[in-house]
């Protein structure tokens, strides 16, 4: 008989997952990382695609040690677990192709989901909007999930495909640490302003394997809370807001207000649908961006191929002007937006009913 | 039988909430991983259902019943 997890102590180890991470995202900025940035898992695949040299813009350009964190984290703790289980094959290319444009988004909002309730327990009130936008997109994706949206079945895999994504990051790992000439690093902005690699390191294995455990997902919370009435996820990202809130409270790093927010802008409309993007493609891949990289270090490789859309997306929109800054938003970003709610409109259109499983 | 191996969150709940709807007293329910085991067997049991589930070499089989 296989043992069925009491709600309570499921509730208890999100709860804990929920408070690990808004501790270490308010406290990685103390320890360097740019402001209401301790995590944020679009900004640092964003980094890294700079740091390989992906896009040229200079002041977002290291390969980020949270990342490489994340993914080893959650390979080692699923491995221990018997979690680790390599699958693939539910309709890889539609989910590069998603994610893309959840990254077109972020780099519009100027964060992923976790990184705007970190926005938001510093009291960065545009941060709120783009939650606003955030559950508009979930919703709208929850109507095609009502009416049989799939993208359709993974199939087990061998031991590489899974394990592929975690030997990756012990790659970039080493290119980290050794510096080789092709590698950059950004010396003024966003990219350079980092914790040290160690601390960096240790807060990703640390979350990361607490969120294999756990199942945290930004999306998810909002989602089973529609769709089921159920409240764990949502707990989970009750408990961080609450946990880098105090953290920032207790550090002098709580400054609300819309004007002159770190690594933001205030332009509500775009804050808005960068995020509705965001959550309407992340509801259609099934997770959002922390997910993803959780679950590709479980061996999932249709995950493993999203955190690359995400990387490749964070590339284009850096070598075609779509990121935002604190500067404001782009015409780019603005147009690309909106192809990426059109693309994945016909995408949720594409693999509903027909499809039906 | 539903068989949910290989979808993505949160489509195994939506499949087990939808045969609920048939109205039928007992089901069985395959998952190929613990997360869709947990999400599957925590909306059962709130639904007011009785579960109980095993695993066999990585394939969950869950069995739902309406509590009379």
């Amino acid at each position: 008989m296989e043992s069925i997890k009491s709600y309570k102590k499921e509730l208890i180890i999100i709860g804990i997952c929920g408070l690990l991470i808004g501790l270490f995202g308010a406290l990685l900025v103390k320890f360097g990382n740019p402001k209401n940035m301790g995590f944020c898992i679009a900004c640092f695949i964003r980094d890294t695609a700079g740091g390989l040299g992906l896009h040229t813009a200079a002041k977002v350009q290291y390969i980020r040690p949270e990342i490489i964190g994340l993914i080893l984290g959650a390979f080692g703790i699923s491995f221990i677990r018997k979690e680790f289980k390599p699958r693939g094959g539910s309709s890889p290319i539609t989910r590069f192709v998603i994610s893309f444009f959840v990254m077109v988004g972020c780099l519009m909002f100027l964060g992923c989901p976790l990184r705007m309730t970190l926005r938001i327990a510093g009291g960065d009130l545009n941060a709120i909007v783009g939650l606003v936008g955030f559950v508009a997109g979930i919703l709208v994706g929850i109507v095609f999930l009502k009416r049989g949206f799939s993208l359709k079945r993974a199939y087990p895999q061998a031991p590489v495909e899974g394990g592929t994504m975690p030997a990756i990051q012990i790659v970039l790992l080493i290119l980290l640490l050794a510096a080789p000439a092709f590698i950059y690093f950004s010396t003024e902005g966003p990219g350079a302003s980092h914790a040290p690699i160690i601390i960096s390191l240790c807060a990703g294995l640390i979350v990361g394997g607490m969120a294999q455990v756990s199942r945290l997902c930004m999306v998810g919370g909002i989602r089973d809370f529609v769709l089921f009435r159920e409240k764990k996820l949502l707990f989970g990202f009750i408990i961080l807001l609450a946990a880098a809130f105090i953290v920032n409270l207790c550090l002098g790093n709580f400054n609300p207000g819309f004007a002159d927010q770190p690594v933001a802008h205030s332009d509500g409309l775009w804050n808005f649908m960068g995020m509705l993007l965001v959550g309407y493609g992340s509801v259609l891949l099934g997770g959002c961006p922390l997910r993803q990289l959780i679950l590709s270090g479980e061996g999932n490789s249709d995950s493993a191929v999203t955190v690359l859309g995400l990387l490749v997306g964070a590339a284009f929109c850096h070598n075609f002007g779509l990121a935002s800054s604190p500067d404001g938003v782009t015409f780019a970003g603005k147009i690309g937006v909106i192809i990426g709610l059109c693309v994945i409109t016909v995408i949720a259109l594409a693999y509903t009913k027909k499809n039906r499983v | 039988m539903i068989d949910t191996s290989g979808l993505s969150c949160p489509e195994p709940v939506i499949m087990v909430k939808k045969a609920m709807e048939s109205g039928e007293d007992s089901y069985t329910v395959i998952a190929d991983n613990r997360t869709a085991f947990e999400n599957i067997t925590r909306f059962a049991a709130h639904q007011g259902f009785g579960v109980s589930g095993e695993e066999n070499d990585g394939v969950y089989t869950i069995r739902i019943e309406r509590n009379k």
